[in-house]
């Protein structure tokens, strides 16, 4: 019998932003010792009262949008209520019934094809503290940091639109990145900035057979996601085949063991008691904050994607690679815009050299090579004025400084020698000295040129260009004999 | 340091109003150390009977009142600079303990002092202690503290009232100029009625909960305790205006309240409410005493117009569904984690069971119970959703109502105080108590408890209730009443409450 797999996600994302969701301490805690970003507010103590973080909701508006969801002109806070250490006032302060974005859609690229999923809804709540648990010659004890406490948090609830892992693999990279595009959020899963769990069932082709919807937690990286649900998807293919009964559970992915493993139900058999939230008033969203989020909206990684391929006649390839990051993609426009051309060429550059020199492709700026320099260097290489070799080498030689290439050049002599004459000097000199690859090429073995053009870059000390020295010496030893 | 006049007149600086306290201070007949002394003398010597405080602040008052008089010497005083004043204990405060008379907060220390209490800092007013409620102000008598239950000065054997039983009695006894509260259903203005002293709960938004240890957090709000309507309106100004760590508190202006008291109510329409009469239990005194003061309105120039409010009879049932539904999540983070009673166990569950078993007293656990109920998947929409939509259709019959009317008139309890253990035994009863303050809460409306009388020796109380935000004409209508009426120039008997 043959199984379609359904796949849901929903997807947790810090909002970055300075303060935290309902109080004035910094959001930024990953390198701040424990309990150090706290205040009464977000460690829950008696008598505190939220106040609504506005840059969180202006950030979660914008998801909403880049996400093709409508947004509501009025959205409320809840209150969810559990009691667990980690959170500080025994409920999260969260939305229910009337988040700020809804009915939205993402369209995703599944080798080359176009998929098409659907938003439920995004909502912003708080995030929770962090617990800790160690055991030592004490016994076992639980700690606290409380410095995530109240970190905003958005939540995205995608409908049940994928159906194979690696769908939903692309599903996640393309809501990272466009949260990334947006500044909504850093993205980062490894550092839980970015956390998703999926529901997963199976359904018969001739739809007899509808499996029960699971849920999987625990998965901590893009490939853990894709990793995690094939086991899934096969798990239950296999069990329904068997004819064995699933049930409706939450598992957990361990990463070491690569498998899933049922959570003990009776943990998750929550009810949340919801209740609108009496310490925040309703948010109404009015015309003018929204067409003031819509006008600071970026333009979106796919649109964008279009355009430096028509713009540019870029390939797919290119295009896909440069508008990945926002970053990538404005530095290699203002490239172009400094070179005033040489869009293909630039494109090779940054997806070539700067990738393979930058620590981390969202920071080529890191690299210490601003876009006007890449640009003076592409237009020199381009021009013939010095060879690749020296544009890689000037990538180098100039990271961090604020020379520029082209007085770099002048100064240390390394423009390219075009004067034919001088050329055909070194290249009868290179002949000369090389009289057994010079036999050799004669011979037959052509690949002998190469070491002979080897031997006049050596000669021109970087201001050769290869192409150059091959013609003049193909010219003399193909034509004249006598030497 | 002597004073002047202190040969020719004796002051009794405990008898003081704070209008009158306020010009002696000024005047710098009296220092405010005197006045902090004259209290504490005055504590030490009733709180063995009244029962007002949980904890005494006399060093506190002492450092703080020999500030206020640098602050009056320099001529920088504001209206409660030097004044002292009582707190309700469920304000945080940074110099003393604030434990909402629970177990589970004995001995907590706030680590920031909420906003009325930084206002009332700032402004240089002396705290004298923080006062006795009702555990999580959840009671009507303070028979719920978990500490001890404070006396009614006019009667021991009787309660004071509640949850700010401890407030309301320190005004009667004297023990403070005035005191701060918290009015849920009723916890300002029932205690003030069997107490005696004037009682204010604020429109919802007027005063910031920033600080208030919450019980229900879309009625609570803090209001004084005084003596007079013009001490009230005095702190009120002190303590009112928006306040940026409250979403709930109103950016609106605060206008000048005691500036306000014009001493008439010439054409002021004011509304009766037949639902405000006629209810089961209400005492032929409390009636009787009550219906002499819409009298003297009409008397005094207003004119009585008959209004319905048929949706007030269910504002007890909606009351309770609201509030504990809030309560029961508000009381959540003690869990004997982070702060508070913790009591041992082995595993998490057990620790939460066992230190909310053995910290919380029974009415907050029969609230957290109802509350949770209500919420429950299942019964929310038959409960919590039904108690809303009616609490929308209470408003809308104030809303009506105020369309022909400035302020309503009702009483502010159907009885005086009650003895000491006759309600604790049926909670219902107790709730009872609360049936006329609770449409003002629910409605988020301002209110006002004043003396209108006694019945049986024991004081009964006016509530006036007015529009959203206009406390400026319920603060009027109050202090015309007094003016002509004196009943909140009487006072218990001191010494024949001592010598019991």
């Amino acid at each position: 019998m043959d199984f379609e797999t359904i796949i849901g996600l929903e997807l947790h994302a810090q909002v970055l932003t300075h303060s935290k969701m309902y109080c004035g301490c910094s959001a930024s805690y990953s390198d701040a010792p424990p309990n150090t970003h706290v205040c009464p507010v977000c460690l829950g103590l008696p008598g505190v009262l939220p106040v609504i973080n506005r840059a969180a909701v202006e950030k979660t508006v914008m998801t909403g949008i880049a996400l093709n969801c409508s947004i509501p002109r009025y959205n409320k806070f809840d209150r969810k209520n559990y009691m667990y250490p980690d959170l500080m006032k025994g409920y999260q302060v969260s939305q229910y019934d009337l988040p700020i974005a809804v009915n939205g859609y993402v369209d995703v690229d599944v080798n080359g094809r176009e998929v098409r999923v659907g938003i439920t809804r995004v909502h912003l709540e708080e995030d929770t503290a962090r617990l800790t648990h160690r055991s030592g010659v004490d016994g076992e004890r639980s700690l606290v940091d409380v410095n995530r406490s109240g970190v905003p948090l958005m939540e995205i609830v995608s409908e049940p639109d994928m159906h194979s892992p690696e769908e939903a693999r692309e599903f996640l990279i393309a809501v990272r990145r466009i949260l990334r595009y947006i500044g909504a959020s850093s993205g980062n899963m490894e550092e839980g900035a970015f956390r998703c769990d999926a529901n997963v069932s199976q359904r018969s082709t001739d739809g007899s057979i509808i499996g029960p919807k699971v849920e999987i937690k625990n998965m901590n990286s893009f490939r853990s996601v894709e990793r995690a649900l094939e086991y899934e998807v096969a798990r239950q293919r296999a069990a329904l085949r068997n004819g064995e009964t699933l049930v409706q559970e939450t598992r957990g992915w361990l990463e070491d063991r690569a498998i899933t493993v049922g959570q003990r139900s009776k943990e998750y058999a929550h009810d949340y008691r919801y209740f609108p939230e009496p310490d925040l008033p309703p948010v109404l969203l009015d015309e003018g904050f929204l067409a003031a989020v819509e006008s600071r909206m970026p333009e979106l990684p796919r649109v964008r994607q279009r355009r430096l391929r028509e713009q540019y006649g870029l390939s797919h390839a290119d295009a896909a690679l440069l508008a990945d990051e926002k970053a990538v993609a404005d530095y290699y426009e203002a490239a172009v815009t400094a070179a005033g051309g040489h869009a293909r060429e630039i494109a090779h550059w940054v997806t070539g050299e700067l990738f393979a020199i930058a620590r981390n492709r969202s920071e080529l700026g890191e690299v210490g090579i601003p876009p006007t320099s890449l640009a003076e260097i592409v237009s020199m290489v381009v021009a013939g004025e010095v060879n690749a070799l020296t544009g890689k080498e000037l990538l180098t030689t100039l990271a961090g400084s604020d020379v520029s290439p082209r007085a770099y050049v002048a100064q240390h002599g390394l423009a390219q020698v075009r004067d034919a004459d001088a050329v055909r000097e070194v290249v009868l000199e290179v002949l000369a000295a090389n009289p057994d690859a010079v036999a050799d090429y004669r011979s037959g073995k052509k690949a002998a040129i190469g070491y002979l053009i080897g031997q006049g870059m050596r000669r021109m000390k970087g201001a050769g260009n290869p192409d150059a020295l091959r013609r003049t010496m193909t010219d003399i030893l193909d034509n004249d004999s006598s030497s | 340091m002597t004073h002047i006049g202190a040969t020719t007149e004796m002051v009794v600086p405990v008898d003081l109003s704070l209008a009158e306290a306020r010009r002696l201070l000024d005047k710098r007949e009296l220092s405010a150390v005197e006045l902090a002394e004259a209290h504490i003398a005055r504590i030490e010597q009733v709180e063995p009977v009244v029962q007002a405080f949980i904890t005494p602040m006399f060093e506190q008052a002492r450092e703080m009142a020999a500030a206020a008089d640098e602050t009056i010497a320099a001529g920088e005083a504001r209206p409660m600079t030097g004044i002292p004043v009582g707190l309700k204990d469920i304000f945080c405060t940074v110099d003393a303990p604030t434990t909402a008379a629970s177990k589970i907060l004995a001995g907590y220390r706030s680590p920031y002092d909420g906003t009325v209490v930084e206002r009332l800092r700032a402004d240089k007013a002396v705290f004298v202690g923080k006062l006795n409620t009702d555990e999580f102000a959840m009671g009507s008598s303070t028979e719920n503290s978990a500490f001890f239950t404070t006396r009614n000065p006019w009667d021991p054997t009787r309660v004071p009232g509640g949850s700010s039983g401890g407030s309301a009695a320190a005004v009667a006894a004297g023990q403070a100029i005035a005191t701060l509260g918290s009015d849920t259903g009723g916890s300002i203005r029932q205690p003030a009625g069997f107490c005696g002293v004037v009682g204010l709960k604020p429109t919802y938004g007027r005063v910031s909960r920033f600080g208030l240890i919450a019980f229900a957090s879309s009625l609570d709000q803090i209001g004084p305790f005084t003596r007079s309507v013009e001490d009230c309106a005095m702190i009120l100004g002190a303590i009112a205006g928006h306040d940026p760590r409250d979403s709930t508190s109103a950016p609106l202006p605060v206008p000048d309240y005691a500036a306000g008291l014009t001493g008439s109510v010439r054409g002021m329409r004011i509304g009766i409410a037949r639902e405000f009469s006629a209810v089961e239990g209400m005492e032929p005194g409390v009636q009787a005493a009550c219906e002499a003061a819409y009298e003297t309105f009409a008397k005094l120039g207003a004119t009585l117009v008959p209004v319905e409010l048929p949706y007030s009879k269910y504002a007890l049932p909606t009351y309770y569904i609201t509030a504990p539904a809030e309560a029961s999540a508000n009381l959540a983070r003690y869990d004997g984690v982070k702060y508070g009673l913790s009591s041992e166990a082995e595993t998490l569950l057990e620790t939460y069971l066992r230190t909310r078993g053995e910290g919380f007293g029974p009415e907050v656990k029969r609230r957290i119970m109802l509350g949770t109920y209500s919420l429950a998947s299942g019964y929310y929409d038959a409960y919590y959703v039904k108690a809303q939509k009616v609490r929308t259709l209470i408003k809308r019959d104030f809303d009506r109502a105020f369309e022909q009317v400035d302020v309503i008139l009702a009483p502010t309890s159907p009885t005086v105080a009650f003895p000491i253990g006759a309600r604790t035994d049926d909670p219902l009863q107790m709730y009872l108590a609360d049936i006329f303050t609770i449409p003002a809460n629910m409605a988020g409306l301002p209110g006002i408890a004043i003396p209108c009388g006694f019945s049986d020796g024991l004081p009964v109380s006016l509530q006036i209730i007015g529009r959203a935000f206009d406390e400026a004409t319920v603060l009027r209508a109050a202090h015309a009443y007094e003016q002509a009426s004196g009943w909140h120039t009487y006072r218990p008997d001191i010494a024949r409450l001592v010598a019991r």
